[in-house]
């Protein structure tokens, strides 16, 4: 016990910043490939479909990410899995994670003006390529600054796996905070790590709002 | 002479609105065809209704063979055969001009890079644009605009052409260049059916006249009805225009 905060402390806070970042971009990857699948569900012409993808955003949004990774990690070990934590949080944050970017990407979908889609059927293209050459890439260019700014939210929101076991950054903190009873110090470099992680995204984010509202301004006039 | 365009005895309601009421006339090829009448007479929803971007409630519609109100009619055999044009443009913005014309020639009917590439050319000839190539809609005026989905609409080298107030967001200087290119159109032999407000060039171009009213054809014929029309409607139609 006691001691003061030394280099071994902040690589094992790097460390645990490592795991952050890593399970960030699992997390991303997966939650995005599902969240597509929900986003193009939601507008499915299928009506079964659609309310299906209704129904499992609704259940996951209103479900707190701290229970979803109690009932991912306990989930997965009932049924006879027994996975690293890793694997269970980043289960539970992709369930989160395409519940919610789904609903962001839908909207983006839909906010492509209507006459884009009949002029493309218009031109004899059918659905899937009016959807991947017309829809899509507009879709993508308005996606792309809620997109990033809900990265940030997802950064943060990995401090949750710490509860099943998972020694990412805030778990780190806590390890060494246990040890040399140093919250503010601690938790002040955990703090400006995080800030670390999540700067360059929301600085990118904004950039991105500005080009958009730049782009916008001169379509207008 | 074939008619190429058949509509026969079409309704149409939107809800409890009826917005064609037995509507009922042929275009042959080569012919051109306006549709006149006041904003909510219908015009429009025709247009729609030949390419099927409405379905109708009952009649029959042909549209160069194809038997719109038959559930078996293949869609995208009809669109192209059929090219359309709107009045707000309705270019891909993130794609070229060269690019907006050789999508449709590529995906939907197969042609190679080449063939491709050539037939935009020709058609951006047409609409005399070849040096807009390059640019992004964004980057062109109302009326190049308007010339550039015209192209990308030959591009398709469709057998009829609608043309849906293709002018009215366009200013009377722009309006003169996009009509202008319409009259190369009709003379190179295209077959078009144009809802406007032009009654000048509809006098001008037109072999026929279809004048809407309440959802019903109101007065047909030559553009000849313009001068001595029959009925009060389109008489005041006609006068409201001076």
């Amino acid at each position: 016990m006691g001691g003061v905060f030394n280099v071994n402390h902040f690589n094992y806070l790097l460390l645990g910043a490592a795991w952050t970042f890593g399970l960030s971009v699992l997390a991303m990857i997966a939650g995005g490939m599902v969240g597509f699948i929900v986003a193009l569900s939601r507008i499915s012409p299928v009506a079964p479909v659609r309310w299906l993808a209704i129904a499992y955003v609704q259940l996951v949004q209103g479900t707190p990410l701290l229970i979803l990774m109690f009932l991912a990690y306990f989930g997965l070990t009932v049924a006879g899995f027994d996975v690293p934590a890793i694997v269970a949080a980043t289960l539970a944050m992709t369930i989160y994670i395409s519940a919610y970017i789904g609903e962001i990407w839908r909207g983006c979908i839909q906010s492509v003006p209507r006459p884009q889609w009949e002029s493309a059927e218009c031109l004899a293209l059918t659905k899937m390529q009016r959807m991947r050459l017309v829809i899509l890439p507009q879709a993508l260019k308005i996606a792309t600054p809620p997109t990033v700014g809900f990265m940030v939210q997802v950064v943060k929101n990995t401090s949750l796996a710490s509860v099943v076991g998972l020694v990412e950054l805030v778990r780190a903190g806590q390890l060494v905070n246990n040890s040399l009873i140093a919250p503010l110090t601690v938790y002040t470099i955990i703090a400006s790590l995080y800030f670390t992680l999540c700067f360059p995204l929301s600085w990118w984010s904004r950039k991105l709002e500005y080009r958009l509202s730049v782009r916008r301004a001169q379509v207008e006039t | 002479m074939s008619a190429l365009v058949r509509m026969h005895n079409v309704d149409k309601s939107y809800g409890k609105v009826r917005i064609l009421h037995g509507v009922s006339f042929q275009v042959n090829k080569g012919q051109v065809v306006a549709i006149i009448g006041k904003s909510g007479s219908g015009k429009s929803t025709i247009l729609r209704c030949m390419n099927r971007l409405e379905t109708i409630d009952s009649g029959e519609i042909e549209v160069c063979g194809h038997l719109l109100n038959s559930p078996k009619v293949n869609l995208n055999a009809l669109r192209r055969d059929v090219g359309i044009v709107f009045q707000s443009f309705n270019l891909f913005p993130h794609l070229t001009v060269a690019e907006n014309i050789s999508l449709a020639p590529r995906i939907a009917k197969n042609k190679s890079k080449e063939e491709a590439l050539k037939i935009t050319q020709t058609v951006l000839q047409r609409v005399d644009l070849l040096e807009k190539s390059n640019a992004y809609p964004e980057q062109l005026s109302g009326g190049q605009q308007q010339r550039v989905a015209i192209a990308r609409s030959l591009a398709m080298e469709p057998q009829v052409m609608l043309f849906d107030e293709v002018t009215s967001a366009l200013d009377p200087y722009l309006t003169g260049e996009v009509l202008s290119v319409m009259e190369q159109l009709a003379l190179g032999g295209m077959t078009m059916i144009l809802v406007t407000h032009e009654m000048a060039f509809a006098r001008k171009v037109a072999d026929q006249v279809v004048f809407m009213h309440e959802g019903r054809v109101w007065e047909t014929g030559s553009s000849e009805i313009l001068n001595c029309p029959q009925t009060h409607e389109l008489k005041q139609f006609v006068g409201s225009e001076l």
